[in-house]
């Protein structure tokens, strides 16, 4: 079971549907069950039967979740492989020491890999589907696995299997889900 | 929160409102009425008739004019939200986009811009379970325009039914359409919805058509009892 975490301001608003739907469509798609959980709802039982974690998006006004890093502190105890897009690498870093700073970037946007990752190998440069008016500093105890002209667009965690992406990936890049999932659950990635 | 719905007279705009009610506010409807047929934003095809379905709804609209000139319809775009904003004190904005990062992302930049929400919640959704819960949730709808292969005259007007989505299917099978028409393949106008107090008659209509393209104008329309 894949548990989606909704950053959204509130448990069953709009951001929802535009945000967790799409991700847990992709994640039904590639074989798996999907618990979708808002981040205030979190509990040790929900993670018990979690196999990876994925970290959702929030509409572009919605920061609200930035003011509750309690709830997040859960990152650091973590053995589970989570992913998270957006709002969720917003959450990543500031959870592993890094700060946030404006940068906005809406619609298409160039990613450009630039470090080795089994997920990420072999993609080069890719365009992908942005909207934050954050973004993540590089005084971070993450890897940076890509950027673009205005900020960075992947990190890892050096340790854990832990991933950020600025980036939305349910928009025309599934393959970065699906092959977090592979890698996660079966600890192998697809050709 | 107070919302405002982008709305075209088409299918998504207004289930995107049905699903804006259920969880939030909905303040008015905000309609932009192009007079370019080629606008890039805004869907064209009886979005002259908003009003009507603003009426049937008991909704406040703000209408806006525009040229429906690229770049500059989305000043007039903008015009509209902050009327909205000023009129009916909206915080957000909804729109009915399911697919259309071009659509999706301007929206976003002028909401972002005027610090306004902006939600999509048919974003990227399950195109046949969506046509599937419209139909099933009593959504009455007609093709109000046609604009690719293989669409033929005699979709002008056609109800989307669930005969018609068969069809439809059929078509993205074998064209490559999008089953909703988010490619502009076709529009369509929406004649009830559950939230509509009453729904709309269609009295006098005219169909043009050549060449895969073509229009179903409504002439005269009325309001009636449910």
């Amino acid at each position: 079971m894949i548990l989606l975490i909704d950053l959204c301001y509130r448990n069953g608003s709009l951001g929802f549907d535009e945000f967790v739907r799409p991700v847990a469509r992709i994640v039904r798609h590639s074989g798996n069950d999907v618990i979708p959980v808002h981040f205030r709802s979190l509990n040790d039982h929900t993670f018990s039967r979690a196999e990876a974690v994925i970290l959702c998006g929030t509409p572009l006004a919605d920061t609200a979740f930035l003011a509750e890093p309690g709830a997040f502190s859960w990152l650091k105890e973590t053995s589970l492989p989570v992913l998270g897009i957006c709002a969720g690498m917003e959450v990543i870093c500031t959870i592993f020491g890094g700060t946030l700073r404006p940068c906005t970037e809406i619609g298409m946007t160039e990613v450009s890999v630039i470090g080795n990752d089994p997920i990420f190998q072999g993609s080069g440069s890719f365009s992908a589907y942005e909207i934050h008016t954050l973004a993540c500093s590089s005084k971070q105890d993450l890897e940076v696995l890509a950027v673009s002209d205005q900020c960075i667009q992947i990190v890892r965690h050096p340790d854990k299997t832990i991933y950020g992406v600025m980036f939305h990936p349910e928009v025309r890049n599934n393959w970065v889900i699906d092959r977090f999932l592979t890698c996660s659950i079966e600890g192998s990635i697809s050709p | 929160m107070r919302l405002g719905v982008l709305c075209s007279g088409g299918k998504d705009s207004l289930f995107a409102c049905m699903m804006a009610m259920e969880r939030e506010e909905v303040a008015c409807l905000i309609a932009l009425r192009p007079r370019n047929e080629e606008s890039y934003m805004f869907h064209t095809p009886n979005v002259s008739l908003v009003p009507l379905q603003a009426e049937a709804a008991e909704l406040p609209l703000v209408e806006m004019p525009t040229e429906g000139v690229e770049e500059e319809e989305l000043e007039d775009l903008k015009a509209a939200l902050v009327c909205a904003r000023k009129k009916h004190r909206i915080e957000g904005v909804v729109t009915g986009a399911i697919l259309s990062v071009y659509q999706a992302a301007r929206v976003q930049r002028i909401c972002n811009t005027l610090g306004l929400w902006c939600f999509n919640p048919l974003w990227y959704t399950d195109q046949e379970s969506y046509l599937d819960s419209l139909i099933g949730n009593g959504f009455r709808v007609i093709i109000s325009g046609v604009f690719s292969e293989p669409f033929d005259e005699k979709w002008l007007g056609r109800p989307l039914d669930r005969t018609s989505v068969v069809l439809l299917n059929q078509y993205r099978e074998r064209y490559g359409i999008t089953l909703t028409g988010e490619g502009g393949e076709y529009e369509t106008f929406v004649l009830d919805a559950p939230f509509f107090k009453k729904s709309i008659e269609i009295t006098e209509a005219l169909s043009e058509y050549h060449n895969y393209r073509g229009f179903y104008r409504i002439i005269h329309a009325r309001l009636v009892g449910k």
